[in-house]
């Protein structure tokens, strides 16, 4: 069931210039799943109307706890990097489906770019405790860009790629050499033209991949039909029907 | 506790909260977050003859208080509404209308036509700010001379009770109404969204995949408000007043200038539950101003 829960600003860390890690806390934090989003009311400017969806990092549902990787794309986002210990946030849980949970013998490999990272994280932890082995591939700009290690490298062997070459292989995710072994599901969150190129090689392959799509919503509960994406069976809503998609049910592939 | 009840020309409403077509999906949506049966009643989506798949993304930009949104009416068609959405919400405690859409006078009709046979839908709202496909394009809504045409023929086939819904972008708003009104409306309900556009100056592009949309929200109240104001003083049936609405004391607004009800549309994006707290705010604004009654308040100023 989803709600509408102030929580409270546990802790704000920032973790370069344009990433921060917000903690938050709630005393009834529902149960949430990986893939799912959550959708913050950001207080303080008539120009920020609207809620901003943000996927989920990982939670703790028995601590109470929500943790949520931002980057500061614009007013609203920059408005939560200033948030302080102690501070109280509107936020309207959990929306969206969930990636597909494979069998147990399957080999899977996750992809994530930017903050993209945030969803990648969470599956891996839920796949790890249903007893599964997922790599996980991470495309940034350069090291500085390589934030939470510790945290990705407990869930998941780390593999990473940097355009300049400064941390891991040098290049795009889809050139990594993680990609010669077999795999026989891909995850993928992460900047359009980045998951479109995943889809596309997965597709090459004949492997089954899941995307988590970014569409700007504004309500982000079915309402509206403001988030829409064209699939096979014309536009459906990022909010509820997605935003995770297998990619065959997408127009990518023509 | 001041009586909330509402007769909209034989619509009873238990209260003057209805939401707005658009805005609150087919109701269960906002299940979770409240309880239905406490609204005075919920307008589902705008509703067409064939299926719509609507306006390519991106469909929607945030303006300073408020948003422009490009739909384009998706919908799966009214035979899909009785169908499948309409035996799962038939039971609902509340009134459910239907927001009735089209492009052509016959769709209009032929639509309307369909959702009389429902016996758990009490109205209809009919949206007359569709593109009329024969006139060119130009709104329905925009010329008393198709809205008397569209009006004319839905009464004819519509027996219950007909809300005619009011585009803003127009001159003379109350030369509409009272077209409206003379052509057999119950009532009427406005505004519907202003017409409005934003450009992305990093992509150098429109942000709406059909460069201009409809605006709503806060930052289209005072002109909502007016133009409430107006018809009400130039027709003697109801008028619904929305545009903007995010509070109790916004609702009360529209009602102290002639409206009769009020719906809630964008708000419903922010807070899920606004509704109810915007009728729970006019009931306590009434009891702490020794009102018995909330119809004491309608067209006070
Ligand atoms: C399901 C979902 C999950 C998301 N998860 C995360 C996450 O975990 N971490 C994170 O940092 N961000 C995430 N985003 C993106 C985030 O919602 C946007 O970056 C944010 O809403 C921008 O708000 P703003 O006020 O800072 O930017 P604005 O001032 O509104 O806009 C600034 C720029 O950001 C772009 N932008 C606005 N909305 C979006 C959007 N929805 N997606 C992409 N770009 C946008 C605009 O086009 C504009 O160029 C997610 C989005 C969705 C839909
Ligand atoms: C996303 C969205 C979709 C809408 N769809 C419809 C519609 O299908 N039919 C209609 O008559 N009005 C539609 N509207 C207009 C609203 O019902 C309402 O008239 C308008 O938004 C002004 O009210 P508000 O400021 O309270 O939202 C829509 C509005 C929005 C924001
Ligand atoms: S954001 Fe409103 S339907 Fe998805």
């Amino acid at each position: 069931m989803k709600k509408i829960i102030d929580f409270t600003v546990r802790e704000n860390r920032p973790l370069t210039d344009t990433l921060f890690f917000l903690t938050l806390y709630a005393p009834e934090l529902p149960e949430v799943a990986a893939g799912q989003f959550v959708n913050i009311k950001v207080e303080g400017s008539p120009e920020i109307f609207l809620r901003r969806p943000i996927s989920i990092f990982d939670a703790d549902p028995a601590a109470g706890l929500l943790y949520l990787l931002i980057k500061i794309a614009g007013k609203g986002t920059a408005r939560l990097a200033e948030l302080k210990k102690g501070e109280k946030l509107n936020i309207l849980l959990p929306l969206g489906n969930t990636f597909t949970l494979p069998g147990k013998e399957e080999r899977i490999l996750l992809v994530g770019g930017g903050v993209g990272i945030a969803p990648m994280h969470f599956l891996a932890k839920t796949l790890r405790q249903k007893g599964l082995h997922p790599e996980l591939l991470i495309g940034v700009r350069s090291c500085s860009d390589v934030v939470l290690r510790e945290n990705l490298e407990i869930v998941a062997p780390l593999h990473c790629t940097t355009e300049d070459g400064t941390f891991g292989e040098k290049g795009f995710p889809t050139a990594h050499s993680v990609w010669r072994k077999t795999f026989d599901r891909i995850y993928c969150c992460g900047p359009d033209p980045m998951m479109r190129a995943v889809a596309d090689h997965a597709f090459r392959k004949g492997i089954a991949c899941e995307v988590s799509l970014e569409n700007t919503m504004a309500c982000g509960i079915g309402a509206c039909l403001c988030c829409v994406t064209e699939t096979q069976e014309g536009h459906k809503c990022v909010c509820t029907e997605g935003p995770v998609f297998n990619t065959k049910a997408l127009k990518w592939q023509n | 506790m001041a009586k909330l009840a509402i007769n909209l020309a034989g619509l009873e409403l238990k209260n003057p909260v209805l939401t707005a077509s658009g805005t609150f999906g087919y109701g269960t949506e906002f299940q979770d977050f409240i309880d239905l049966s406490r609204l005075g009643g919920f307008i589902v989506k705008g509703t067409t003859l064939h299926p719509r798949e609507g306006n390519p993304y991106p469909r929607m930009a945030e303006t300073a208080s408020g948003m422009l949104n490009a739909v384009g009416l998706q919908n799966k068609g009214v035979d899909y509404f009785i169908d499948r959405i309409y035996p799962g919400i038939q039971g609902l405690k509340t009134n459910i209308l239907v927001n009735v859409s089209g492009s052509t006078v016959s769709d209009y009709v032929e639509t309307a036509a369909k959702i009389n046979e429902l016996e758990h839908i009490p109205a209809i709202e009919l949206n007359i700010s569709c593109p009329n496909v024969k006139e060119g394009g130009m709104a329905f809504g925009t010329r008393c001379s198709s809205v008397s045409e569209v009006v004319r023929a839905v009464r004819q086939v519509y027996r219950k009770h007909l809300m005619v819904k009011l585009s803003p972008n127009v001159t003379d708003i109350q030369e509409i109404a009272r077209t409206a009104e003379a052509e057999g409306a119950d009532s009427l309900s406005l505004i519907n969204t202003l017409m409005g556009m934003a450009v992305d100056i990093r992509k150098r592009k429109p942000v709406l995949s059909t460069v201009t949309g409809g605006l709503s929200g806060p930052c289209v109240k005072p002109v909502a408000l007016r133009m409430v104001w107006q018809v009400a003083k130039a027709v003697k049936i109801p008028v619904v007043g929305l545009g903007g609405i995010m509070n109790a004391a916004d609702a009360l607004e529209f009602l102290m200038a002639g409206a009769s009800a009020v719906q809630i549309g964008t708000a419903n994006f922010i807070d899920p539950a606004v509704t109810v707290k915007i009728i729970d705010g006019i009931e306590a604004y009434l009891d702490a101003n020794g009102f018995g009654d909330v119809r004491e308040i309608i067209g006070i100023i």
